[in-house]
């Protein structure tokens, strides 16, 4: 089995029997949803939003070239250094190396999900940089050496109380199950790490190409000091982020908001179109946007799959999903998670060694339901499944299935084959929930059906 | 060839090949009549400038921001006064603007101005940071700022008390006005950063419960004279 | 109307009641029943696996067998979305793309065809007891059925008391092959499911799909859960 589908098993076992932890999602999810429904009933036709969105990304991406040539113009235009990255390795290198170049102390960093993506931290401390999230949630799981564990909200399986016994640990504080406190004793240790920086690296929620900025949403005010007290800032984000003018934001902005977190409006969205200009009197003097390819194109060149790049990662997906809701978002493990991350990681980290998680799905069709910008999620899964077994089918399945289809297409043979499952029904007791029992992962928690004494074939039959 | 050719090659490449229309998959029929015009679709907004203000004291109250009405300048001055006791202000920061030196005329207070310069240390030590701004959005109960109308980046955002000094005449019903808005007053010149605030810094990361004051302002107050 | 019935393999072997009831419902309301004898699978397993070539070895004598129907019900939600979905995205770009299309528009479930295309929702049925109702998948997102018809049915059927579970729309868990390549999930989403359903203290859970209530009802036996599980159909051939 591929390591990354053996791991995603033991994970997803392990984690279904805690249900501790599937309380912990499941309650907080439920509260999510229930705000989530209430700033949607406010919109006067979320539908037609949905569908504006929609086709807003469609034009955004389809058109991709034209409008991130206008977008690095612009940004250019004022004095933003642009750089062009096809790979991790690339933009990893590029951003070390003007960390190098500015002989940087000290990093402070908020919440970049194509940071996580191409593995930018360990870089950076690879090279001899100390990198702080500045992000709570982020802040959090920096401090537990985990990834993140939903790509909106970080920190979702963990307790108040782990978190004062982990600042307890790592920063000496006095123990508290207060919440606030516990906010408070992150903002004092952060306070100092922002005024200290020389380097503020952040993500971006959408690049805006009619006027060259880029559009960074937060509840906590932390990418707005990232972005303020360094001398250099560099921001980073996939070339699937642009939209193409400055007032699409005032339909993405609300609808991220609402989908992603139940917000009518995130606490701070602010749009960056420069380093400091002249006349002002702070912000960064050099200001750097990164831009990551990483197998974007590749998903791009897959017609059928494109609108997964319409992605605005609101999160919403996974929030409704019931796989996620009972698997919890490390199983996945790797960096987008949820019904999206199973759509995408395929494409971006290979199509046979990440099919299970396209696998993992009862395709309830929840996500698709729920997306904003109406990616055909649960449909790509299906086309995944399709495109691994088409390029490498499974030998015995493949068989078993043209055996299948053999049997059913020929109705004496299907005929015997429910008289053989009677006779297999009378031994079945002996050998269920054994190794030997063929239906052992459905015998394991759950009791097979009885056939009927009559199938209905037959039944039909006597009606004449 | 440079990464940037290469990208943009290969995303050429792939264009070659169309998608799929937006929503194709959807059971329901496409919707009717202008999609761009978003303000249909969006939460609506009373078009009276009553209804406005009351729309944004109600959206902004809920998301914690402390909105008072002004009758007049004098009221101004004694309404800041008045905060400025309550909260024990030793220190604020501030920038220059005709409303906002009117607003602080009587205020007597240590203060920094940022429009040339400030000590980040000295900023982060004020009590409270004040400014102007350019609209207020009643739909979210927003406050429009840019880093030239509110004395820069850090102002409106590092002190733990940000008060706002608005005019009735700044409101605007809903976000796509507020984009208008920047697109008219802006457009050859945008500042470097333009910020959408609504409601004090916040975090729902423990247990997604709400607390204030994560690392922005614990406390927003506007002042919509 | 003659009406073309699709018995998936399931329920011809362990719910033929399921099927019986949807015969004695249409018969009762005047409408001739067509029921093909060779067809027992729509091809879904295969097509979720990822085999759409083996998929289409079963979904073409399918195809070729009800594309001149009338109309088709289908006696299950998934197999329902099986045929009037994704026959379409199966059979695109080859010469059956047309049938498939065709097909499409004929198709319902069983709910959707008593509601929307009859117009009928009083069959005069009578069952006495509390139930809950589990909203499957395909007919609420696939099929497009939505969560009205099956309630419409429902409030007309005397003496019944219908409550509604807190997670009625939120997936079962079965997800056909789903269900033994993932059984941990599977059974995981099972059990927030029956739990929902044991709060409301309803006697059956009704749904229009059997083969979510198979799954349901074996994590019921298994974990000893006082769980009964009924198709729709049943409860309205009842008087």
């Amino acid at each position: 089995m591929i390591p990354f589908f053996k791991e995603f098993k033991q994970q997803a076992t392990r984690l279904t029997h805690d249900l501790r932890h599937r309380g912990l999602i499941q309650t907080a999810l439920k509260k999510y949803e229930i705000s989530r429904d209430a700033k949607k009933s406010r919109f006067q036709s979320w539908e037609t939003a949905r569908q504006a969105a929609a086709e807003t990304k469609w034009e955004a991406i389809n058109h991709l070239d034209k409008y991130l040539v206008e977008f690095a113009q612009k940004l250019e235009a004022r004095g933003t250094h642009v750089h062009w990255a096809s790979t991790a390795e690339q933009a990893r290198d590029i951003i070390v190396k003007i960390v190098r170049d500015k002989k940087a102390r000290s990093i402070i960093k908020s919440k970049a999900m194509t940071a996580e993506e191409i593995h930018l931290n360990d870089a950076l401390e690879h090279a001899g940089f100390e990198v702080v999230e500045s992000d709570l949630g982020e802040y959090i799981v920096q401090l537990r050496h985990e990834a993140p564990y939903h790509i909106v909200f970080p920190a979702m399986h963990l307790t108040r109380g782990e978190i004062s016994a982990l600042f307890q640990r790592e920063l000496g504080s006095a123990p508290t199950d207060n919440p606030e406190e516990l906010t408070m004793i992150a903002r004092r240790a952060l306070r100092g790490k922002y005024i200290a920086a020389d380097i503020g690296i952040t993500g971006v929620n959408f690049a805006i190409a009619e006027t060259g900025m880029i559009s960074i949403t937060e509840n906590e005010g932390n990418a707005r000091l990232t972005a303020a007290l360094p001398k250099t800032m560099i921001s980073l984000l996939g070339i699937e982020k642009v939209l193409p003018r400055l007032e699409d934001l005032a339909l993405f902005l609300p609808m991220l908001a609402t989908a992603g977190a139940g917000q009518a409006l995130t606490g701070y969205n602010t749009m960056y179109g420069g380093p400091r200009q002249p006349g002002e009197c702070d912000g960064p003097e050099e200001f750097h946007v990164v831009l990551l390819d990483n197998k974007r194109t590749h998903l791009l060149a897959d017609a059928e799959q494109r609108d997964a790049l319409h992605c605005i990662r609101c999160g919403a997906c996974l929030n409704v999903c019931p796989i996620y809701k009972n698997v919890g978002g490390h199983t996945y493990g790797t960096t987008y998670q949820g019904p999206i991350g199973s759509v995408i990681t395929p494409h971006l980290r290979g199509l046979q060694d990440w099919k299970h998680l396209s696998s993992a799905s009862s395709l309830c069709g929840a996500c698709t339901e729920t997306c904003p910008v109406k990616i055909n999620l649960h449909h790509h899964l299906l086309q995944n499944r399709r495109n691994a077994m088409a390029e490498k089918p499974v030998w015995w399945e493949k068989l078993a299935f043209k055996g299948f289809a053999f049997v059913v297409n020929r109705p004496r043979l299907y005929d015997l084959g429910k008289k053989l499952a009677r006779i297999g029904q009378a031994f079945h007791p002996l050998i269920k929930g054994t190794a030997f029992d063929p239906a052992r992962s459905w015998t394991q928690t759950r009791e097979l059906p009885e056939l009927a004494p009559q199938s209905f074939h037959e039944l039909w039959k006597e009606r004449k | 060839m440079s990464e940037r050719e290469a990208i943009l090659s290969r995303i050429r490449e792939a264009l070659k090949v169309s998608a799929p229309h937006p929503g194709a998959h959807d059971h329901n029929e496409p919707p009717a009549g202008d999609l761009r015009n978003f303000s249909k679709w969006l939460p609506a907004v009373g078009a009276s400038q009553a209804e406005q203000i009351a729309l944004f004291r109600a959206n902004s109250t809920e998301l914690r921001t402390d909105f008072r009405l002004i009758d007049s300048m004098s009221h101004m001055v004694s309404e800041i006064a008045s905060i400025s006791g309550k909260e024990n202000w030793q220190k604020i920061a501030r920038h220059r603007g005709a409303l906002i030196d009117d607003a602080l005329s009587m205020l007597d207070l240590p203060s920094i101005t940022t429009d040339d310069g400030y000590d980040v240390n000295a900023l982060e030590s004020s009590d409270a940071g004040i400014t102007e701004c350019d609209a207020l959005i009643a739909q979210t109960g927003t406050v429009l700022v840019t880093s030239r109308s509110a004395g820069g980046r850090a102002l409106s955002v590092l002190p733990p008390h940000h008060v706002v000094i608005a005019r009735r005449d700044q409101l605007l019903p809903d976000l796509p006005s507020a984009f208008a808005l920047l697109k008219k007053k802006y457009a050859d010149s945008y500042p470097s950063m333009i910020s959408l605030i609504t409601g004090p810094s916040r975090t729902g990361d423990i247990e997604r419960i709400l607390v204030l004051g994560a690392h922005g302002p614990k406390k927003l107050t506007v002042l919509c004279y | 109307m003659k009406v073309t019935l699709f018995i998936p393999c399931f329920v011809d072997a362990c719910y033929p009641k399921v099927g019986l009831s949807i015969v004695q419902i249409l018969e009762r309301l005047g409408h001739t029943i067509d029921f093909p004898e060779e067809l027992a699978c729509c091809g879904q397993p295969a097509f979720n696996s990822g085999y759409w070539d083996e998929a289409r070895a079963v979904a073409l004598p399918v195809l070729n067998r009800l594309r001149d129907s009338e109309a088709v019900v289908i006696a299950s939600g998934s197999c329902g979305a099986m045929i009037k979905v994704f026959y379409k995205e199966l059979f695109e770009k080859t010469e059956h793309t047309q049938a498939a299309n065709e097909l499409s528009s004929k198709c319902y479930e069983f709910s959707d065809f008593l509601v929307n295309k009859l117009g009928v929702t009083d069959l005069g049925a009578r069952f006495p007891h509390k139930v809950t109702i589990h909203d499957g998948c395909h007919g609420l997102r696939e099929l497009g059925t939505g969560k009205e018809p099956p309630r419409k049915l429902l409030a007309s059927v005397r003496d019944l008391e219908l409550i509604e579970m807190s997670e009625a729309e939120t997936c079962c868990g079965f997800g056909g092959t789903f269900a033994a390549k993932f059984p941990m999930i599977s059974t995981a989403m099972g059990e927030v499911k029956c739990a929902s359903a044991l709060e409301t203290r309803a006697d059956y859970i009704v749904s229009n799909d059997s083969s979510c209530l198979m799954h349901i009802q074996g994590l019921a036996d298994r974990q000893g859960k006082p769980i009964r599980t009924i198709h729709l159909a049943e409860i309205l051939a009842e008087s």
